[in-house]
C-alpha cells in the first residue's frame, strides 16, 4: 500500500463539518484549496461525486481516470479526470492505501437485486444524492454517474473476480484531494445496512478544507 | 455457455463499419447478435430504458451484484433502477470489459495522429466520446447521459498491483454476443478501437448487427437462475409490464 501523509494542521483549516452517519452532504472546493476526508470511527465508506462547479455537466469520469492511471484503485497521486478529459482533483495524501471506483452508490433498486426484494424501503446512497442535489438545483438524477468509495476495498481478481473485502480503512484514516478547478463535492455517507465491509455500522465522517 | 431454445426467424441484419456508430430500440422480446466480422472488433456499448431514458445501463450494479469484473453468458446487465436492460444470453467470447471506457477527440489524436476529414473523408478518425454523443443527442439526451460503457470483444484484466493488462486476441471472426432485451432498451453503440488496444494505428473493426425474434421468454434462462440475484432483478423488470 502507497501511504502518504499530510503536512496539514486541522487548526489551519479554513472550513470543518462532520456528516453524520447516513446523511448526504454537499459543498464547493475552490482551485487550489485542498478537502480532506477523515474515517472518524473506521470503515465508513463516503461515497463521492465530484462536478465543475462552472459547468455541472462536467464530473468525474471513472473510465478515464482508471484508464489514465493504468490501475483499478485510487490513492496518492491518481489524478481524477472529468468527462471531458480534464485533471477536476489530485490525491496528494492518503493514509488508507486504496479506494474503490468501480462499486458504486447503493441504491433502493439494487438492494433488491443485491440482498433481497424487501430491503426496498431502506435507506441509501443514491436518495441521499437525489435529496442534495434537488434541494442545491443544479445537478438531478441524469447527473449522478459512477462514484468513488472512499475507505472501501474492492479487490478485482486476475479471473475477472470482484471481491468485497473487510475494510482496510480505521478510525483517523484519512484522504486528501487538491482542486484543480472550482468543484462541487457531493457525498453520501453510506446508510448500507446490509453490507459486512463496516459491519453493519454506519458511522459518521469528516470534511475539512485548506486554502 | 448457450441457452437452447429456437428463434425466430432473423428480423433484420446490418453491418456497422469500423467507425461507425448507431442507435435503436431493442424491444421487449427481441434479441440482438452482434458479431465481431474479421475478428479483433470492439463495441462500445451504452443501454437506456426506451421509455425513459433518465433510467440508464449501471455497470457499478452491474458488477457488484453478480460478483464480477468481467462480462459474459449468464450475466444481466442492470439499469440503475434494478431492472435487466439486456440479458447476455449467448457469448463465444468469454470477457467483456467495463473498465477502459471511451477516448475523446484529443485522446484519439494523441494516440493515432490527425486523421482529417478533408484528407480520409468518411476514413477519418472517429472518437468514442463523440460518436456515443452524437447518436444520444438524436434521443434528446446529452453529456450526463454518457456513462460507464461496456467494450464489447475486448479483455483487460488486472494483476495483483490493481494494473491494467489489455489482452489480444480475445476475439476472433465469427465471435458474437447475443442480448435478449427483457423492456424496451434504447442501445446506442459505437465500432471503434478499446482505448488500451496498442495498435498504434488507427484501424476499427466492423461488426455484424442481426436482430431476432425470440419465441420463448426460456431463452433467458440462464441469466434468470445464474445468481438469485438476477431472478430477483427479473422480478423487477417484470413489475414494468404489470
Amino acid at each position: 500500500m502507497n501511504l502518504t501523509h499530510s503536512e496539514k494542521h486541522s487548526e489551519a483549516a479554513v472550513y470543518r463539518a462532520v456528516i453524520a452517519a447516513g446523511e448526504p452532504f454537499m459543498t464547493e472546493v475552490k482551485a487550489g484549496q485542498t478537502l480532506r476526508l477523515l474515517d472518524l470511527e473506521g470503515n465508513q465508506a463516503v461515497d463521492t461525486l465530484f462536478y465543475s462547479a462552472s459547468n455541472p455537466r462536467e464530473r468525474y469520469d471513472v473510465q478515464r481516470t482508471l484508464r489514465r492511471q493504468n490501475r483499478v484503485y485510487l490513492s496518492a497521486g491518481s489524478v481524477l479526470y472529468s468527462n471531458l478529459g480534464n485533471p477536476m482533483l489530485t490525491i496528494t495524501a492518503d493514509t488508507c492505501g486504496r479506494h474503490d471506483t468501480l462499486g458504486g452508490a447503493c441504491a433502493q433498486e439494487s438492494n433488491t437485486v443485491r440482498y433481497a426484494l424487501d430491503t426496498r424501503y431502506m435507506h441509501s446512497c443514491r436518495d441521499n444524492f437525489l435529496r442534495a442535489s434537488l434541494h442545491d438545483g443544479r445537478l438531478s438524477k441524469r447527473d449522478i454517474s459512477a462514484n468513488i468509495n472512499f475507505f472501501m476495498n474492492v479487490p478485482v481478481t486476475p479471473e475477472g473476480g470482484l471481491t468485497f473485502e473487510d475494510g482496510i480503512s480505521a478510525a483517523g484514516k484519512y484522504v486528501e484531494l487538491k482542486a484543480h478547478m472550482d468543484i462541487i463535492v457531493l457525498i453520501s455517507n453510506c446508510p448500507q445496512l446490509n453490507n459486512p465491509c463496516n459491519a453493519y455500522n454506519p458511522t459518521p465522517a469528516q470534511v475539512l478544507v485548506w486554502d | 455457455m448457450t441457452a437452447s431454445l429456437a428463434l425466430g426467424p432473423t428480423l433484420y441484419e446490418e453491418t456497422v463499419p469500423g467507425g461507425g456508430h448507431t442507435s435503436f430500440v431493442l424491444k421487449r422480446g427481441q434479441q440482438l447478435r452482434i458479431t465481431d466480422i474479421e475478428g479483433g472488433a470492439n463495441v462500445s456499448l451504452l443501454l437506456l430504458n426506451a421509455m425513459e431514458k433518465s433510467e440508464r445501463l449501471n455497470l457499478p450494479d452491474s458488477l457488484k451484484c453478480q460478483h464480477t469484473a468481467k462480462l459474459t453468458a449468464g450475466h444481466c446487465l442492470y439499469s440503475d433502477m434494478g431492472r435487466v436492460l439486456a440479458a447476455i444470453t449467448k457469448d463465444t467470447c468469454g470477457w467483456h470489459d467495463s473498465f477502459g471506457g471511451v477516448l475523446n477527440a484529443d485522446e484519439v489524436k494523441e494516440k493515432y495522429g490527425a486523421g482529417r476529414y478533408q484528407e480520409l473523408r468518411n476514413g477519418y478518425f472517429r472518437n468514442g466520446v463523440d460518436n456515443l454523443l452524437v447518436e444520444m443527442g438524436k434521443w434528446d439526451l446529452g453529456l450526463a447521459d454518457l456513462l460507464m460503457c461496456l467494450n464489447l470483444f475486448s479483455k483487460v484484466t488486472v494483476d495483483s498491483d490493481g494494473c491494467f493488462h489489455f489482452q489480444p486476441d480475445n476475439s476472433r471472426a465469427g465471435d458474437h454476443i447475443e442480448l435478449y432485451a427483457p423492456m424496451d432498451t434504447l442501445v446506442v453503440l459505437t465500432a471503434l478501437q478499446h482505448p488500451m488496444d496498442p495498435n498504434p494505428a488507427y484501424a476499427p473493426k466492423p461488426v455484424q448487427l442481426t436482430w431476432q425474434q425470440v419465441r420463448s421468454d426460456g431463452i433467458t434462462l440462464l441469466c434468470r437462475t445464474s445468481r438469485p440475484e438476477n431472478g430477483r432483478g427479473f422480478h423487477n423488470t417484470e413489475r414494468l409490464y404489470i
